[in-house]
């Protein structure tokens, strides 16, 4: 049988259903793997016995009838970055190649509960810093639609092995569009949460005051169940809020009655590729239809998004990342002089180009003399982010944006111009500053066949309404069913 | 020229919490290498701190104790350095927000009282330790102090005297301790303390340059480091010098201080917000709730004590000195009602079975009933006030239950007078001498006699009945 055309949701009924087992779906997502992961590498680590054997254990469970979570027994799979118990987590990096870490992330604890199958971690640009890839130790990942293209990043192997059908769904996180802009690249659709949605407890740490896990799924209604099941307060992650859990039951009927949603100017202007332009303002167009009010509306702080997004990211990811000295886990280097060459030559060798670059920009911003010039003054700015965020949301429920500039470009296009793809980060960077959310679905393709990515952003926990606009575009429109060519019934061959 | 030492601390004091600052490992002091450890301690990827709220009451109660404004919004921030014993590579501390400001403490030397200035009182997690193994040269990390949370208590530069800084110490270690915020163990380093000098000329104004010595962990180094570092300091500006800034290590054995770090290559700590844990309020109800449940502090008790019970002021000081002394003291008190009794059985007893045995007063397990109970036997007439030294020995020793002890062993005074009186006649018989002596006015000897017939009694005679017997035989003897 082909999951090909699958939901999650889907699956997870056909399980419930005895249309198919846990452990025939976890084994057709090894195939899978197996045939097309070459290409794409899309994982760091494939689980291939242990996989099936939590699918024969999970299977048992369902068929005593205790467990009956909607997504028991699906197969899918976790970013790099997220800690596994005694499984390699290695957040695509030299300096954690061998580390196994002692716990689980909650988020770990939260699939294992409802039953999930964990194929296996998927790759990612080094520590979550990049947009593409491409800077992972393991080998750039391939985008499916086209292997030749970067998938986008830093979710890269989550966004590609949803594609690419290596498995149902996954996690990612998102700092400044991580989730986000892989789901525009890859055509899938995916959920950055509100800041404190979902713990943070077990992601290993880029930039804390924006990190967070998310879903990244075949459809917006996936995601949804996703987040459900991943988000709630964890008395472990002083971050995470307390509130009442997400209700998305009245999400899915369609009727965009009154709903009012705002595009902002700045975010058409020069950069935007025709290619991306169009089919965003088409999607305009159809939630129009489905009776949203669009109005245009300034949003001038936006510009400032990148530089304060920059100071402050590096600023927390030099702290975050100077605990890898080479000595407690993780790479270190033999025959050195010293304990002062262990860790020069072990962060050297272990750190990739673009990690290195972030950390001296982020220690220099915060070292004495300059401290108020950019960190100070990046708060600040975030501050005024956040305001004007919160008074476009007593106009509007929603604002409507593109994801990312372009559409997928070429693996090594960018790479040697850092500041080339950070300008790729600007429309999601400002959401991740003022803690909000935002998904990302796909709402058509450019000239080169490859996806483009519609983003919908919402004020704090109105999660909910995201996903009521993004299922009624998905209800009407077929951009989220298409798939890779490799993808198609009969692409392991 | 004379001049003016000036000294200015920082104090670390080690919070008594069950659990550690962002987790819930014990902070219990030893333990094997590495075992009161686990993934948020030890800085693993990934791993995010939870604030123990312990740690917030103690402050606001440290921070009340020492007159401070008790900051409503706090927050946390992050000092980045890189050292083996500090697995995160940076400290959880608080630099723009910290929860204590601008409070005093009252010192007294030589009959001379002033205030030494709080500048601030910061939270913050400890490190861990480093343990140099000098057989396999090689130096070991013991991770188990890792997180234990500290108060920073840091004093304006106001101290004129080493004298001043020792009175001032000894007063916060005892507030520390009464308000069972910290146990103050300066030889488990419990409390330690950064010691800022400097010198500048007698009637000066202006501040000398100053040195620090840093994680000092004895009153008396402290004391002594600060007469020498001083001295040292004069001398040099004295033979046309100047005095470097930098951190001085001080060498408790070879009593002097050596250069260790010169400012210019003074760590750039990199502040900034701590992104992992929320902002805390601290509400008016909850400063309130923290005032009703302060302990009395040693000072207010030395006054109760000596108005209330009558105590010198010197046993009121004595008494108060350490705060389970002071609770062992007042609880006996409340049972027994005869706060002058019990005094002098710890003044005398106690202080001596504590120095005799090396016994710390945390160590004291003493129920305060078995005080009140020797008192009662003792007053009663039960036995007499040697014997209530031996049953409080006793009591000390192997915490026996007094009543039962006196009645196993036989303790309780003779009231047979018939049996006094044919001992004292026994003892006259055999002391000839004495009854010699006597005859010749050296009153000496009536002592004596009445040691040998105590001796014979075992002890359990009332020395008023045996008084009265011998001296009615021997006015009997001399007429």
């Amino acid at each position: 049988m082909s999951l090909n055309t699958k939901t999650a949701l889907e699956i997870g009924q056909m399980i419930k259903n005895k249309g198919i087992s846990s452990v025939e779906a976890t084994k057709e997502m090894l195939a899978n793997i197996k045939a097309r992961d070459k290409k794409v590498n899309a994982y760091v680590t494939v689980l291939e016995d242990e996989a099936v054997a939590q699918a024969e254990g999970v299977q048992a469970k369902i068929d005593k009838g205790e467990l009956k979570t909607p997504l028991a027994g699906v197969p899918m799979a976790i970013k790099d970055n997220i800690c596994t118990k005694d499984i390699l987590t290695t957040c695509g990096s030299h300096m954690l190649y061998n580390f196994k870490p002692p716990y689980n992330a909650t988020v770990s604890d939260k699939l294992a509960e409802s039953g999930a199958v964990v194929l296996g971690k998927l790759n990612m640009d080094e520590f979550a810093m990049g947009g593409s890839t491409e800077t992972s130790y393991f080998g750039p990942t391939g985008n499916p639609w086209d292997v030749t293209r970067v998938p986008g990043g830093s979710s890269g192997g989550s966004a590609a092995a949803v594609a690419a059908r290596e498995c149902t769904y996954a996690l990612g996180s998102d700092t400044g569009g991580s989730i986000r802009q892989p789901c525009s690249f890859c055509g899938v659709s995916g959920i950055k949460p509100t800041y404190g949605a979902v713990s943070r407890y077990g992601l290993v740490a880029f930039a804390s005051s924006l990190d967070q896990i998310g879903p990244v799924g075949r459809d917006i209604k996936d995601c949804a169940e996703i987040l459900t099941m991943i988000s709630g307060h964890d008395p472990k992650d002083s971050t995470s809020i307390k509130r009442p859990a997400f209700d998305f039951s009245a999400c899915f009927d369609g009727d965009l009655k009154g709903m009012k949603i705002g595009i902002p100017v700045n975010y058409f202007g020069k950069g935007l590729d025709e290619d991306v332009k169009k089919p965003v303002l088409e999607a305009a167009d159809t939630l129009k239809k489905l009776g949203a009010e669009i109005e245009e509306f300034t949003m001038d702080i936006v510009d400032y998004a990148i530089p304060t997004y920059y100071v402050l990211a590096c600023a927390e990811a030099s702290s975050n990342l100077s605990r890898y000295d080479g000595i407690k886990y993780g790479y270190r280097r033999k025959d050195c002089e010293d304990l002062l060459d262990v860790y020069y030559t072990s962060r050297n060798e272990g750190f990739g180009m673009e990690v290195k670059r972030r950390i001296m920009l982020g220690s220099f911003v915060l070292s004495s003399g300059y401290y108020d010039a950019y960190y100070k003054k990046g708060l600040q700015i975030r501050g005024l982010i956040k305001k004007s965020f919160d008074e476009a949301f007593e106009k509007y429920d929603m604002i409507l944006s593109p994801v990312a500039p372009t559409t997928a470009y070429k693996i090594g296009e960018n790479s040697s111009d850092p500041l080339k793809m950070y300008l790729g980060d600007i429309y999601t960077v400002s959401i991740n500053l003022a803690g909000i959310p935002a998904v990302s679905i796909p709402c058509g393709f450019g000239k080169n066949g490859m996806p483009v990515g519609l983003q919908l952003i919402g004020n704090v926990f109105d999660e909910p309404k995201l996903v009521k606009a993004a299922h009624a575009f998905q209800k009407i429109t077929d951009f989220h069913t298409r798939m890779p060519e490799m993808a198609e019934e009969g692409g392991n061959k | 020229m004379n001049y003016q030492i000036v000294v200015g601390l920082e104090v670390h004091v080690e919070l008594s919490t069950k659990s550690k600052i962002f987790c819930s490992c014990t902070t219990e002091f030893g333990g094997e290498p590495n075992t009161h450890v686990c993934p948020v301690c030890s800085g693993m990827p990934g791993v995010l701190p939870v604030l123990n709220k312990k740690v917030v009451e103690f402050a606001v109660r440290a921070g009340l104790a020492t007159n401070c404004e008790i900051t409503r919004f706090n927050k946390f921030d992050r000092k980045n350095y890189f050292y083996p014993d500090l697995p995160k590579a940076y400290q959880v501390s608080q630099l723009y927000l910290p929860i204590c400001r601008n409070g005093k403490v009252e010192i007294e030397v030589d009959g001379e009282k002033k205030y030494i200035g709080i500048h601030e009182i910061h939270m913050e997690e400890d490190a861990g330790k480093l343990v140099h193994d000098p057989w396999d040269d090689c130096t070991l990390v013991d991770y188990n102090r890792c997180g234990v949370p500290l108060l920073e208590i840091v004093s304006e530069p106001d101290f004129r005297s080493a004298e001043e800084v020792v009175a001032y110490l000894t007063k916060l270690r005892e507030t520390m301790m009464y308000l069972g915020v910290s146990d103050c163990k300066m030889q488990e380093g419990s409390m330690r303390a950064d010691v800022n000098i400097s010198v500048m000329p007698m009637g000066s104004t202006k501040f000398g340059t100053r040195t620090e010595m840093k994680n000092m962990n004895s009153f008396k180094a402290i004391y002594r480091a600060i007469k020498y570092e001083s001295k040292r300091q004069i001398e040099v500006l004295e033979s046309g010098g100047v005095v470097t800034q930098e951190t001085r290590r001080w060498d408790d054995n070879k009593d002097a201080s050596f250069a260790m770090r010169s400012k210019e290559n003074a760590q750039d700590y990199r502040y900034f917000p701590e992104p992992d844990l929320l902002p805390i309020e601290i509400s008016e109800e909850w400063i309130d709730n923290a005032k009703k449940t302060m302990p009395e502090l040693p000072e207010a008790k030395r006054a109760r004590y000596m108005s209330e019970f009558g105590l010198s002021e010197y046993d009121a000081s004595v008494i108060t000195a350490e705060r389970q002394i002071a609770y062992l003291f007042e609880d006996a008190t409340a049972i027994c009602r005869k706060p002058k009794e019990v005094c002098n059985l710890v003044m005398g007893e106690l202080m001596r079975l504590m120095s005799d045995t090396g016994t710390l007063a945390e160590e004291l397990e003493i129920d305060p009933q078995k005080v009140a109970d020797i008192i009662e036997l003792i007053d009663s007439g039960k036995i007499n006030r040697n014997v209530g030294k031996e049953v409080f020995e006793a009591v000390f020793k192997e915490n026996v239950d007094p009543v039962k002890y006196v009645e196993e062993k036989g303790l309780m005074m003779l009231d047979d007078d018939s049996l006094v009186e044919d001992t004292i006649d026994e003892v006259i018989k055999n002391n000839p001498k004495s009854i010699e002596d006597l005859k010749a006015g050296k009153d000496k000897a009536k002592g004596f006699l009445v040691g040998q017939t105590m001796k014979a009694l075992k002890g359990k005679a009332n020395p008023q009945t045996v008084n009265k017997i011998l001296n009615e035989k021997l006015a009997e003897i001399l007429k």
